[in-house]
């Protein structure tokens, strides 16, 4: 589980999150929403400690991230995976070779061990055999599977999703989603996933939190979405009055 | 990791890097022997003195200053290029997640390469600019094969090389490091990556020509 406790950011004199209380549960898929500049990439930034909060605390668990030493700081990054969303493949290695880097870095198996992790992450997000193609020669759905199987291959407890979907087709964004939330649940991840997209929301949203001018405006999980008398939230999710009537229409029945 | 990473830029500088010192060498020694022969006509100095005068210009100023330059232009430019594009594509960030210490990992490799071959760069640039001083001046008859060599081989001062060995591994620190800077602290936009690497070549050329200096007033 991760906790925010009154998590503060500020740039100059802008404030992006004004004091934010979230909670993230185990085996669930956690998704902060929210339109583009509502603060969703600063605090998944926050979360994984790429940026510091200017106020407020981050716990993993138990433990307080935010005031962790570089040491216990590395340490715990061995607990973390993260699908970006370019998926940040390096260009110069084979996809196998992406994989295995984490624990090329991290882990002291041997070749062969390391060989046939890489195969079972590959084989989980169904794509097996293209361990020696380079980056550049797959295309952006297989690339974010590819960031999948890199971000799980050390069997993290947190996994974080910038955006999965970006870029991609509905049909591959489904993909993608229904294997985040696969992994999920059968490791009993904490995942947190940070979107705008709509399907995803409805597909695999288990504890939603809607973000606004750096607050939270909204929390709850997919059947309460339809329901909602939420103002942003509808505004948000139903921006365009097909979706809205679509959205009456469904209600009444 | 940081091995293979290591072998990886030295082939990317070094064999990378070899054709275009090879051509410029070539010419710059022919160049030279050509204007130093034209330049004592005239005089009653021996004509083997262009040999011994092309030899320590090349070990002492042209093979260490001009090849670094070039290599800023050519290898500066790319580490800026390479390490920018890597922190805008969030490669950079993919690394610091996985607990990896990018500023080392990044510029460490890099740094060993440049400081191992670009003194063996500017060892091959200070050879081939001799032959091309030979191919530019003898074939023409401004002298003979053997005026050439024997003024090769006068008056030699093994410090000549040493300078030269230290020039080559400063001068390669110096590109190195200042391309590292400016592709890792790049801002975001393919505007920001160009003008870095622009900077990394600008900045690491002035850099060369005062380091340049400098070792000239210590080691002289």
């Amino acid at each position: 589980m991760i906790r925010t406790e009154h998590v503060k950011k500020s740039f100059d004199d802008k404030q992006v999150l004004k004091g934010l209380n979230l909670t993230f549960y185990d085996g669930k898929t956690n998704l902060i929403i929210g339109r583009s500049g509502a603060g969703k990439t600063v605090l998944l930034k926050i979360l994984v400690g790429l940026m510091a909060p200017t106020a407020g605390k981050v716990w993993y668990g138990e433990r307080e991230f935010t005031a962790l030493s570089k040491k216990e700081l590395r340490a715990i990054r061995m607990e973390v995976g993260m699908l970006f969303q370019g998926s940040a493949l390096f260009d110069s290695m084979t996809v196998e070779e992406n994989i295995r880097f984490p624990m090329d870095m991290f882990s002291n198996k041997s070749t062969k061990e390391k060989q046939m992790r890489v195969d079972y992450c590959l084989e989980r997000v169904e794509l097996s055999g293209v361990n020696k193609k380079f980056p550049s020669e797959i295309s952006g759905g297989m690339q974010k599977r590819v960031g999948i199987a890199r971000s799980i291959v050390l069997e993290p407890k947190y996994l974080f999703c910038d955006e999965p979907n970006s870029g991609l087709d509905p049909k591959t964004s489904l993909v993608i989603d229904k294997l985040i939330s696969s992994i999920t649940k059968e490791n009993n991840i904490t995942t947190v996933i940070n979107t705008h997209d709509m399907n995803s929301v409805m597909e695999i949203g288990e504890n939603i939190a809607l973000l606004h001018e750096g607050n939270v405006v909204w929390t709850g999980d997919k059947s309460e979405v339809l329901t909602t008398d939420n103002e942003t939230l509808e505004n948000f999710i139903f921006a365009s009055p097909f979706l809205l009537k679509l959205r009456d229409s469904f209600v009444k029945k | 990791m940081y091995w293979r990473e290591t072998m990886r830029q030295m082939e990317d500088i070094g064999l990378g890097s070899f054709l275009i010192v090879f051509l410029i060498s070539i010419f710059i020694g022919a160049v030279t022997a050509v204007q130093f022969a034209y330049q004592l006509t005239g005089f009653t100095i021996p004509r083997y003195y262009v040999g011994y005068i092309v030899r320590d210009m090349t070990l002492i100023e042209m093979a260490p200053t001009i090849t670094c330059l070039v290599l800023a232009g050519k290898v500066g430019s790319n580490i800026a290029a390479e390490i920018g594009g890597m922190q805008q594509k969030e490669h950079v960030a993919a690394m610091e997640i996985m607990g990896v210490n990018t500023s080392s990992f990044l510029v460490l490799p890099r740094l060993l390469a440049c400081m191992l071959m670009i003194p063996v760069l500017v060892c091959m640039a200070s050879f081939f600019s001799m032959i091309g001083a030979y191919l530019g001046s003898v074939p023409t008859g401004m002298f003979t094969g053997d005026e050439f060599v024997r003024g090769l081989r006068a008056f030699f001062d093994s410090h000549h090389v040493v300078m030269m060995l230290v020039k080559a591994f400063v001068f390669g620190i110096v590109l190195c490091m200042v391309s590292c800077y400016q592709g890792y602290y790049v801002k975001t936009g393919s505007v920001e990556l160009g003008k870095s690497s622009t900077q990394a070549v600008v900045i690491s050329n002035i850099l060369i020509l005062v380091s340049d200096y400098l070792i000239a007033m210590v080691l002289t």
